[in-house]
């Protein structure tokens, strides 16, 4: 079970076990909801700005290890951010699970590096992302 | 004496390696795998007989017709048909019962009358009545199962009454291990006036069918669940319905005279198959029931009814475990859930182990949901599988339960 050590990482089982801003926000000014059709998976994903800057970001659902870390990852990589800001973080996040951009080296977004040699677990990584994304265009 | 260790040696695929372990093949509900002789018949088709069928006046032409007419039959035979015309090619399950929605249900159903199905279908016969309900305003009525995972009888009798035009049920659940009571289903059906479809996707590869004795109306399989090549399967239906039945494609082969403005059909069951067909896998289909034939379907049941039992208390002993479906009466499928290990990631460490799994809906979406989850596991049997195959699957889920209870600390 090497190649899965380094696929759970200690990271990713981290945020798993302890995801960070899970829960729901009422009346979010961002609320969306995404199912994963090819596994049933579902992630609700909820954001207050201040103006024009994420105040208050959430997530709920159920899913696996890899999206659900990779949830609670998003949450902590947004907070704070203004529109434009997390929009390009999305786009960089989904140019890197597509080998398109690199990972950086000292975030725990690295720790998903492992996912892109599953072709199929991709879309596990990118659900919350996409979203989020889908939330900021409505 | 069924030996499943010998029939393996029939199947090339299973002598191979995955991630440095012997290959465990448990997904055989998605697809079965495939035995030489299928293999063989596909390549002999090409390599000697290959031609376009029923028009060409040429000895290759009249070579493939008779392999295909020839598979027709085989398959007729299997599903003990009483006939050939009622047997009609289609690319699979799916395709065949969206034929019947469409050629049968669109001409058929009117505003206000009732299809019944079960809350356990496959989306391939609840998403084709969805919409055929859409374009005809016919409502869909549901039979519940119980906590067991069997059908509410009951409830059946209750639901189907005189406005039902059609009952339509999986024989063999892809989740639950169950085979529905479909003869009992289809009296009850006939008994209101209204039409018996069985979607066989689960049984016809492992149980002895006969469509007679179920006395269903319309009868639809997949020839890559049953040892057979993806891109064929089956419609069985009554040479009197498919006469009524409007065509579903249009196109060559199917029709007897075109004019500019109009056209008329082709005898049963050509009405049916238009254009060129997977005629080489129709063939390699007709050799995969040759093979089933000679392994008899009773010996193939009997050893998924003792392969499927034993996985069922094996892994009942793992304790902490959820298994779907009824404890006896089952078929070679497993549906599990490991509370804190999501399927997938379960069955991204089996496959490290060489096992092969399904993890997710299952194309049962709303089935999930009634049994309140959005995913499961499921380890699906077939005639080659083993015991020991069963105690690698109980062993690698040990270490699984190991592996993700180590983070949890």
């Amino acid at each position: 079970m090497n190649m899965l050590r380094e696929l759970y990482g200690q990271i990713i089982m981290d945020h798993y076990h302890r995801p960070r801003n899970r829960g729901e926000i009422p009346d979010a000014d961002l609320e969306e909801h995404l199912l994963n059709p090819l596994c049933g998976d579902e992630v609700t994903v909820y954001a207050n700005f201040d103006g024009d800057t994420v105040s208050e970001v959430k997530f709920s659902g159920r899913g696996c290890s890899i999206s659900q870390a990779s949830a609670s990852m998003m949450t902590e990589r947004l907070m704070g951010k203004s529109r434009e800001e997390a929009e390009a973080e999305i786009q960089h996040f989904k140019n890197m699970m597509v080998g398109e951009e690199d990972f950086p080296e000292h975030d725990d977004l690295a720790a998903l590096k492992g996912v892109i040699q599953y072709p199929s677990r991709i879309k596990c990584a990118t659900l919350s992302w996409t979203a989020f994304q889908q939330g900021l265009e409505d | 004496m069924y030996e499943a260790a010998k029939i393996r040696r029939d199947f090339p695929i299973l002598s191979r390696e995955v991630n440095g372990g012997k290959l465990v093949y448990l997904d055989n509900a998605a697809t079965s795998q495939k035995p030489r002789q299928v293999i063989e018949a596909l390549t002999d088709y090409y390599e000697r007989h290959n031609a376009n069928i029923h028009r060409g006046v040429h000895r290759l032409a009249e070579e493939a017709t008779a392999a295909y007419e020839g598979a027709r039959e085989k398959v007729a035979a299997f599903l003990g048909a009483p006939e050939t015309t009622g047997l009609v090619f289609t690319r699979g399950t799916t395709e065949a019962i969206n034929l019947v929605a469409h050629a049968w249900g669109r001409k058929e159903l009117r505003e206000g009358d009732e299809i019944v199905l079960t809350e356990a279908e496959h989306h391939s016969n609840l998403v084709p009545w969805q919409l055929a309900a859409q374009a005809t305003g016919a409502k869909l009525r549901f039979i519940p199962i119980r906590e067991d995972g069997t059908l509410d009888m009951e409830e059946a009798e209750r639901l189907v009454g005189p406005k039902i035009k059609l009952v339509g049920c999986i024989h063999a659940s892809n989740v639950l291990a169950t085979v529905n009571p479909v003869e009992k289903l289809a009296e009850l059906a006939h008994a209101n006036g209204a039409r018996m479809l069985v979607d066989g996707a689960q049984s016809a590869p492992h149980l002895p069918v006969n469509v007679e004795e179920l006395g269903c109306d319309f009868f639809a399989c997949s020839g890559h669940k049953m040892l057979g090549p993806t891109g064929v399967g089956v419609l069985w239906s009554k040479p009197e319905l498919l006469e009524e039945m409007d065509p579903f494609l249009g196109g060559g082969e199917m029709i007897r005279e075109v004019h500019l403005d109009h056209s008329t059909w082709n005898d049963l069951p050509y009405k049916f198959e238009a254009g060129t067909m997977n005629i080489a896998q129709a063939v390699g289909l007709g050799a995969a029931v040759d093979y089933l034939d000679a392994l008899g379907m009773d010996n193939v049941r009997e050893h998924e009814r003792k392969l499927g039992e034993y996985a069922y208390r094996r892994l009942s002993e793992l304790g902490d475990i959820t298994i779907y479906g009824p404890a006896e009466d089952r078929t070679g499928i497993v549906s599990f859930s490991l509370p804190d290990v999501h399927p997938h990631d379960l069955s991204q460490l089996l496959d490290e182990e060489g096992i092969a799994i399904r993890s997710g809906h299952h194309c049962t979406q709303p089935l999930m949901r009634r049994l309140g989850t959005v995913a499961t596991a499921r380890a699906s049997f077939y005639l080659y599988n083993t015991e020991e195959e069963v105690d690698t699957l109980v062993e690698a889920l040990v270490k699984a339960r190991e592996f993700f209870g180590a983070f949890a600390k």
